[in-house]
């Protein structure tokens, strides 16, 4: 059993937030604001996650997998707790995060997760492959519960969009 | 025997007639899984079904824990026969057709957003983090179920028929959303009575849209937040909980 202090707290943000989304590889869960806070003391290991939706199928996924890679490095107790407040919003993925989605095919969210309007117009999406914003919404709900089905009329391609929270 | 006693607090009692309410409501729209009128269809509202089936786990843990009998999540979706369900009766009501599940979904949509707004402003923080979720995922299915309602009602002549016809069979059903709660927990749920005017708003606003006329408020069906269901239910969770009544306790 290795003792943990609180030199490893670094060390234990980093090897947890490197864990992917399982549903978009592409993503780490810190790119992805996820990951809410990570604490280290004498009862071992304590990361908190937040999931994007409630039925979001990955949570559970995500959290073996946390407490696989701590394993990994030598943090044997570790406890991975879901935590639901605040609610998590598209504002917490980070511009590495962003960049990635769009590199794997995924429109990003709009920068600010805005109030939309209930009825009318969207914002406006960029094609993720060719750069258009001649892009029109398929379907409010895509391949995952975060994610919206589009297709950019520029270069004919249909894609996902990540959806604004 | 699989049937549990749970052991009932109005608290408990609250938490279980909304996470009954979405599990009922997700399984009904799950039917629709492989069936829906196209692709985009099925996956949305396999989508909306998740969400909901989302919501309700988030509220079956917490009930289960204010309960503090060792349940779990499972063993109250699982374990409990239809009169202890408390979900209202719209929502157990067979799918029947495309319109008349939009339909619902709308109706339930445009009634669940202010609820879940209000209850945001929970003093418990249990409730306050599970609405402050819950809400912005059932904007996105009143979104979603309103463009619909006005595609149908503004439509051709089949379509606007059949969502007339929806709208009428589910309306007698929306008394029972406004229902007040038990006065033990009116203090920690919103008070339903300042909600009818959101939702008549939401209503009147894509009524406009869709064409459609809004029904005269008449007799209300009701009996689900006491455990008197139509036969509907039964027949449901025979299909739903059956391999937990079979194998209690499976897990894969």
């Amino acid at each position: 059993m290795v003792s943990v202090t609180t030199l490893d707290l670094a060390r234990v943000r980093a090897i947890a937030g490197a864990v992917v989304d399982p549903e978009i590889p592409a993503l780490s869960i810190a790119d992805l604001g996820v990951l809410r806070d990570v604490r280290v003391g004498d009862g071992g290991v304590e990361v908190d996650i937040t999931p994007t939706y409630l039925g979001c199928p990955a949570m559970n996924v995500i959290a073996w997998e946390v407490e696989a890679a701590l394993a990994q490095a030598g943090f044997g107790d570790v406890r991975v707790r879901l935590v639901l407040s605040p609610a998590w919003t598209t504002d917490w993925m980070t511009q590495a995060g962003r960049d990635a989605l769009r590199a794997y095919g995924i429109a990003p969210p709009a920068a600010r997760a805005g109030r939309r309007a209930l009825f009318g117009a969207d914002d406006e999406t960029q094609c993720p492959r060719c750069g258009s914003v001649e892009t029109e919404k398929l379907s409010e709900f895509g391949s995952t519960a975060c994610k919206a089905l589009w297709r950019c009329t520029a270069c004919r391609e249909p894609f996902d969009q990540f959806k604004c929270l | 025997m699989t049937t549990i006693a749970v052991a009932s607090t109005p608290l408990v009692e609250a938490l279980l007639a909304r996470a009954d309410d979405a599990l009922v409501h997700a399984h009904r729209l799950s039917e629709w899984c492989g069936h829906a009128p196209m692709l985009e269809e099925d996956l949305a509202l396999a989508n909306v079904a998740l969400d909901l089936l989302g919501q309700a786990r988030s509220l079956y843990q917490y009930a289960a824990e204010v309960e503090g009998a060792g349940h779990s999540e499972d063993d109250l979706a699982y374990r409990r026969d239809a009169p202890q369900f408390r979900n209202a009766l719209i929502f157990e009501l067979p799918r029947g057709d495309f319109a008349e599940t939009i339909a619902r979904l709308f109706l339930a949509s445009a009634a669940m957003l202010p609820w879940w707004q209000a209850a945001m402003e929970s003093p418990d923080a249990r409730i306050a983090a599970i609405s402050a979720k819950a809400e912005k995922e059932v904007t996105y299915h009143l979104r979603h179920a309103g463009e619909w309602m006005i595609r149908l009602g503004d439509g051709t002549e089949e379509s606007h028929a059949r969502v007339a016809a929806a709208v009428a069979k589910y309306w007698p059903y929306t008394g029972e959303l406004f229902e007040a709660e038990h006065p033990a927990v009116a203090a920690l749920l919103p008070d339903p009575a300042p909600l009818r005017a959101a939702f008549d708003a939401t209503v009147a606003r894509v009524f406009a849209e869709a064409g459609l006329d809004r029904p005269r408020d008449g007799w209300m069906q009701k009996g689900g937040r006491r455990g008197v269901h139509t036969e509907h239910l039964g027949h449901m969770l025979a299909v739903m909980q059956h391999l937990q009544r079979a194998y209690p306790g499976a897990v894969w």
